[in-house]
């Protein structure tokens, strides 16, 4: 069997590895068990998945690794629900399913020779990861890489294997911010939002993508309007309640768009065509 | 072999006997007061005086289906493992929906373009739809809120349905629409229609200009956008909502569904049910956002979706089949066709009264307090 025609049906996979990045959010490096699908896997990124547990339920994650590095797939998961609760207590060698890819994915290919501007906050770093892999993998594609990200409090920083990388490199330019003062935290203090007027980054030649609680994106947005990028430079992607992942069970739809078949990602230009209340 | 059947009116319950025989008959039967679609067998009473209270959506969407069962097995090898063995549902009994309404049989056309027609076919709607003959019965009057003419349909709308039944003096004239349901010939104890053609064919035309057309002279309705995004709008018109979501489960298109999982011991079953878009939980994610946080804005997608949402995505043909259920049943009165009839603009101005032209019930709110 090699396709799978059922879209409701899972594929089998196995957790190889569990991180711990903050005190409520895992990340679960998964492999499919058939080797045959897993070498013909393939995704865009920005694209989800849906994970299952059996017997409790499936909920909706990013692929937050680039199909760059095609080892296993990555998924991050915040303790927040049911299905999320139980996902925290799996363990490598448990089996889950994987249905995906689903959804659309960034317009990479659109913003090759651009300067990134990359917006973050909390896991909402999760699909904006998988792009920016994605680019340090094609570096040469791209002109300037920023990556604003924010959490709460430092321990609430995800990927900060990542972060230190990305801090050492040259070629991108990381500024990191938590809500408040913390102790030992040296670096920038204030709302991912506030912290985008400060550095004031020029609309020039630019994409903007942004991912974080709806709260954030929203004043983000505004922001980055007053900052002058036009609604077709400004890039999100959103998240809604999802059950079925292929556009029919009617919960995540904005007018005639639904976030996980015609979405997630979506420009701020295409948002306000469809009169999304953000 | 004749082109249109009739079955004398004293012989229908055997005729649905002998149709019983090759498949699962669901028909419009009485049950207390009410009448609703369910298995027809020897013990059941048919009724085919009004539409059923529900719509026969249930044979083909089932309220709740199992879409695969999951079985954990331990590892022969090491026994702290657990391997996951999955079998999807496959099984799709024949069936058929006998005495569906036209604008029931129209519902599953809607349901088709979102279950069928997509790069992802839905296996289990597709699955029972295949093997299901939807012979519908013509209506000979309008009941109390029904509107089908006002959004592309009529008593005698042959969309969806594999038969048309005619009811005359004597008994049901039967004319095959498609290739599936000429096999209706067949059944035994069916005569040639011939004879009765003409005064079916008549009859049916009897009953469309009974049916009021709350939008229009020529239907479908043209909904002004600024009046649909005004909030003020939906928290005036739809005040009296319970959140009740009958509507939804009584409603021949509403599609929306939930998954489940269950699990005893070892053995579980994923599950599908209905859901409808009228309960605060059906948006609301783990985070604790809710995009619909509000009945208005969760009203505002429901006839969104009907009237703007999906004609947009098909053809322009509107999610509403006019059937009425929803007006006739809602325990406050929410009128969907009153509500698609003032979005028709101009916009007017919101008072602390309602303008006249709202009709709201001010006796009935009497009586409640």
């Amino acid at each position: 069997m090699t396709e799978n025609k059922n879209p409701y049906l899972p594929d089998l996979a196995t957790v190889i590895k569990v991180i711990d990045e903050t005190p409520n959010i895992k990340s679960y490096q998964v492999i499919l068990n058939d080797p045959e699908k897993m070498k013909m896997f393939s995704y865009e990124p920005g694209q989800v998945g849906q994970l299952s547990v059996f017997g409790v339920g499936e909920s909706t994650f990013v692929i937050n690794s680039p199909p760059t590095r095609m080892d296993y797939l990555q998924f991050s998961v915040m303790r927040v629900g049911e299905v999320t609760s139980v996902i925290h207590e799996l363990h490598e060698g448990d089996q889950i399913g994987v249905r995906a890819p689903l959804g659309n994915w960034f317009p990479y290919e659109d913003m090759k020779g651009k300067k990134i501007l990359f917006i973050g906050g909390g896991i909402g770093l999760a699909p904006l990861r998988t792009l920016i892999l994605f680019m340090l993998d094609n570096r040469a594609d791209y002109g300037d890489i920023t990556i604003l990200y924010g959490s709460r409090t430092p321990p609430d920083l995800c990927y900060k294997d990542d972060l230190k990388e990305w801090e050492s490199r040259s070629d991108v330019s990381l500024i990191l911010t938590v809500d408040t003062e913390y102790p030992g935290w040296d670096k920038r203090t204030g709302f991912v939002p506030t912290v985008l007027n400060e550095i004031a980054p020029s609309p020039e030649d630019t994409i903007a993508i942004t991912c974080g609680p709806p709260i954030m994106i929203k004043f983000v947005l505004q922001n980055l309007a007053k900052l002058n990028f036009k609604d077709e430079n400004i890039i999100t992607t959103l998240e809604a309640r999802m059950k079925c992942g292929i556009g029919i069970c009617g919960r995540c739809n904005i007018g005639s768009k639904y976030i996980c078949k015609d979405g997630p990602v979506f420009s701020l230009a295409q948002l306000k065509e469809y009169r999304a209340e953000i | 072999m004749a082109d249109t059947g009739f079955v004398q009116k004293e012989k229908l319950n055997d005729f649905l006997n002998e149709l019983s025989k090759d498949a699962v008959v669901y028909a419009p039967c009485l049950e207390g007061d009410t009448v609703i679609f369910k298995a027809f067998d020897s013990g059941t009473t048919l009724c085919l005086d009004r539409p059923a209270n529900n719509p026969p959506k249930l044979v083909v969407f089932p309220q709740s289906e199992t879409l695969f069962s999951f079985k954990y097995k331990k590892d022969a090898e090491d026994p702290r493992k657990m391997s996951v063995e999955l079998e999807a549902n496959t099984d799709f009994p024949r069936a058929i929906i006998f005495g569906a309404r036209p604008c029931d049989a129209k519902g599953f056309r809607i349901y088709d373009s979102v279950y069928i027609d997509t790069n992802t076919p839905d296996p289990y709607y597709k699955g029972r739809r295949e093997k299901t003959m939807i012979a519908t019965l013509c209506c000979s009057a309008p009941s109390p809120g029904c509107f089908c003419v006002a959004v592309g349909g009529g008593p005698a709308h042959r969309e969806g349905s594999d038969v048309l039944i005619t009811q005359l003096e004597k008994g049901y004239f039967i004319e095959p629409v498609t290739e599936k349901g000429r096999a209706i010939l067949n059944v035994p104890r069916i005569e040639d229609g011939e004879q009765y053609a003409e005064e079916a064919h008549k009859r049916q035309l009897e009953s469309h200009d009974l049916v009021r057309n709350p939008f229009a002279e020529d239907g479908q309705p043209k909904i002004s956008r600024a009046l649909f995004d005004l909030d003020e709008f939906w928290e005036h018109v739809v005040s009296k909502c319970l959140s009740c979501g009958a509507c939804t489960y009584l409603c021949p298109t509403c599609y929306c569904f939930n998954i489940t999982d269950e699990q005893a011991l070892n053995n579980g079953e994923r599950i599908r049910s209905w859901d409808g878009c009228m309960f605060s939980h059906f948006t609301l994610e783990g985070s604790g956002h809710n995009p619909r946080p509000t009945k208005f804005k969760r009203f505002k997608n429901r006839v969104g979706h009907k009237f703007l949402y999906y004609p947009e995505k098909y053809n322009g043909v509107i999610a509403c089949c006019g059937c009425g259920r929803c007006i006739r049943h809602c325990p406050v009165s929410v009128d969907i066709s009153e509500i698609v009839s003032y979005l028709r603009g101009p916009r007017f101005e919101f008072t602390n009264e309602p303008p006249e032209s709202m009709g709201t019930d001010t006796n009935s709110q009497e009586q409640k307090q």
